[in-house]
C-alpha cells in the first residue's frame, strides 16, 4: 500500500511524519538537527530517498544537509572528517557566494545596502536529475548545484533584473518560491519578497519580471514592474502556464505564464495570506489560508479556515471540519502547505503554533497529526509507492 | 616546522554538526595564531567551514566568541599568536556561542 512522508521544517529542528495511504495513524520522528532552524526540506522527484534540507542558525550560519536514505541518516555533502588534510580542499556545501561584484540592493529606508548572504529559504530539486538542486537565498538570489549540493553557483541573471532597486519585506529579501516547468526544462519561475515574480526561458541565464496586472497599494507606484510583495506561487504540473499567486494582499492567477495576472480574491473574507496550493488531480481546485491583515498575522476572527476554490478562484468555500473555530490566533507561513498525489488528494499545512494538519479528502475533513511542535516554517509531502 | 597540539572546546551545536565531543585536539604548525587554529579546525572538520567564520572574508561570525586563558580574545587580530598556555596545552582555546535569542 502506498504511503506518505511529510517533511516538516520548524524553528527548532526538523520532523518527519509518515503514514500509510489512509493517513489516519502517524509515526512522528524528530527533532532532527535539534535546536537549529530548518527553513525547508524537500525530496527529489527522481529518487524519493534523496532529501535536501536547509539548516541554519543566527550563530553558525547556513548548513545544507542531504539524505540518501529517506531521512534516516544525513550528511553535509563534501564535509567528511579529514584527518589527513593534504590534497584538494574539500567542497563547501554551505558556501553561497554571489557572482562578481554583488553591489547593493535597497534597504528599508531607501538607502543602498550591500548584498549579504543570510540563509537559504527554499530548496527545489530538479525534476529530472537527482544531483541538480536549486536554492533560493536571502538576500535574494538563485543558486544551483549540479553535484548533489556539494558546491553552489549563483544564476546572476536574476539579480540583473534591477536588483539594486529590490527592497526587503518585513521578513527579509528572499527567494521563497522556485517552480520548475515540467514541460520545458529551460523555464523556471521564482518569486521574491518584496521584488515580485520572475521567469527565465533559457535555463536561468536571463530573466524577466512577470508582474503585469499586480496592484500593490503599499508601494509608490501600485502597478510597478517590480517591487510587489509576492508571498507564494503555485502551479499544477499538467498546466505549467497557469500559475496561482498569494500576493501580499490579493489572490491572483495567470493563464499565460505570468504575462498578465488577474485578481481572483472573490468572496474571501480577507485576501491577505501566505500559502497557496493546487489539488493534485484537479488543476482548478486551489487552497489558501486567509490571514487577518499585514498588521495582524493570524487567522481571521480567531477561526482557522482553509478556503478552497473549485473554479480556479473567485468562488471560495471555507473548510473548517476538524479545525479550531474559536480562540485560534496562528499563522500559516508561505512554505507550510503541501499536497500529496494519492488517489484521494491529501492537503497538509503547518502553523506557527506548532500544529500540522492533514485532510485526506481534499479539504473536507481535517485532523491534527501533531499539536505541539515548534513554529512550523515549511511542510512538504512525498507520496511513496 | 614545530607542531603544537592545541586543545579546542567547541559549542554544543558544532559538536553535533561535526559529531565530536566537547573538546578536540589538533596539531597546528608554529607560529600558532588565532587564525591558524581556525584554519586547522576547518581543515580537519570541513563540515564546520563557514560556521565559525565567513567563507570569503574570514571574519568571525558575530555571535561567536573566542575565549583564551579566561579572557575574551574575540577582537584580537587574526594573526595574534595564542598565549603560551594554549601552546602547551595547559588551557583550551574556547569557541563559544553568545548568549542571545529564544
Amino acid at each position: 500500500m502506498s504511503g506518505v512522508r511529510v517533511l516538516v521544517g520548524t524553528a527548532k529542528g526538523a520532523f518527519i511524519l509518515t503514514s500509510d495511504g489512509k493517513r489516519e495513524h502517524w509515526k512522528v520522528e524528530g527533532p532532527l538537527f535539534a535546536g537549529w532552524t530548518i527553513y525547508h526540506m524537500k525530496a527529489s522527484p527522481v529518487d524519493s530517498n534523496r532529501i535536501y534540507a536547509s539548516q541554519c542558525s543566527d550563530w553558525f550560519g547556513q548548513v545544507i544537509q542531504r539524505s540518501n536514505d529517506g531521512g534516516k541518516t544525513w550528511e553535509q555533502p563534501g564535509g567528511e572528517v579529514r584527518m589527513d588534510i593534504t590534497g584538494a580542499p574539500p567542497a563547501a556545501s554551505n558556501m553561497f557566494v554571489y557572482e562578481g561584484d554583488a553591489g547593493t540592493h535597497m534597504w528599508y529606508d531607501g538607502t543602498p545596502h550591500p548584498w549579504e548572504f543570510k540563509r537559504i529559504w527554499h530548496l527545489e530539486p530538479s525534476l529530472t536529475e537527482v544531483d541538480v538542486v536549486y536554492a533560493g537565498a536571502e538576500d535574494a538570489a538563485l543558486f544551483r548545484s549540479k553535484d548533489g549540493a556539494m558546491t553552489w553557483q549563483e544564476l546572476p541573471g536574476l539579480r540583473a533584473q534591477r536588483g539594486s532597486e529590490w527592497q526587503p519585506g518585513a521578513g527579509g529579501l528572499g527567494v521563497h518560491t522556485i517552480l520548475l516547468d515540467p514541460s520545458d526544462p529551460n523555464r523556471i519561475f521564482v518569486a521574491i519578497s518584496a521584488a515580485g515574480a520572475f521567469r527565465t526561458d533559457d535555463g536561468g541565464t536571463t530573466w524577466k519580471p512577470i508582474n503585469r496586472g499586480l496592484r500593490s497599494k503599499y508601494i509608490p507606484d501600485p502597478d510597478a514592474e517590480i517591487g510587489h510583495c509576492v508571498h507564494r506561487l503555485a502551479m499544477h504540473p499538467s498546466r505549467p502556464d497557469v500559475l496561482f499567486m498569494q500576493l501580499h494582499w490579493n489572490v491572483m492567477r495567470t493563464d499565460n505564464a505570468g504575462e498578465l495576472w488577474t485578481n481572483i480574491s472573490g468572496n474571501l473574507p480577507t485576501d491577505f495570506g501566505f500559502p497557496i496550493d493546487v489539488h493534485a488531480h484537479e488543476p482548478e481546485t486551489i487552497y489558501v489560508v486567509p490571514i487577518k491583515s499585514d498588521s495582524e498575522h493570524y487567522v481571521h476572527e480567531g477561526k482557522l479556515r482553509v478556503y478552497r476554490s473549485r473554479t480556479g478562484g473567485m468562488d471560495w468555500e471555507p473548510l473548517t471540519n476538524g479545525l479550531p473555530q474559536e480562540n485560534c490566533f496562528v499563522n500559516v507561513l508561505r512554505d507550510a502547505m503541501a499536497t500529496d498525489t494519492l488517489e484521494e488528494c491529501g492537503i497538509y499545512f503547518g502553523t506557527t503554533g506548532g500544529q500540522v494538519y492533514v485532510s485526506p479528502d481534499g479539504g473536507d475533513h481535517w485532523k491534527a497529526i501533531v499539536h505541539d511542535l515548534p513554529r512550523v516554517l515549511s511542510v512538504e509531502v512525498q507520496t511513496l509507492p | 616546522m614545530t607542531k603544537h597540539t592545541i586543545r579546542v572546546v567547541m559549542p554544543y551545536h558544532l559538536q553535533t554538526l561535526a559529531k565530536i565531543g566537547s573538546e578536540i585536539s589538533l596539531d597546528v604548525d608554529s607560529p600558532v595564531t588565532y587564525e591558524s587554529v581556525i584554519d586547522a579546525i576547518e581543515a580537519a572538520y570541513p563540515m564546520l567551514r563557514g560556521t565559525i567564520r565567513d567563507h570569503v572574508t574570514k571574519r568571525r561570525r558575530p555571535l561567536l566568541r573566542y575565549f583564551v586563558c579566561s579572557k575574551d580574545a574575540s577582537h584580537e587580530p587574526p594573526d595574534t599568536p595564542v598565549p603560551d598556555a594554549i601552546l602547551s596545552g595547559a588551557e583550551p582555546f574556547i569557541i563559544w556561542g553568545a548568549i542571545a535569542g529564544g
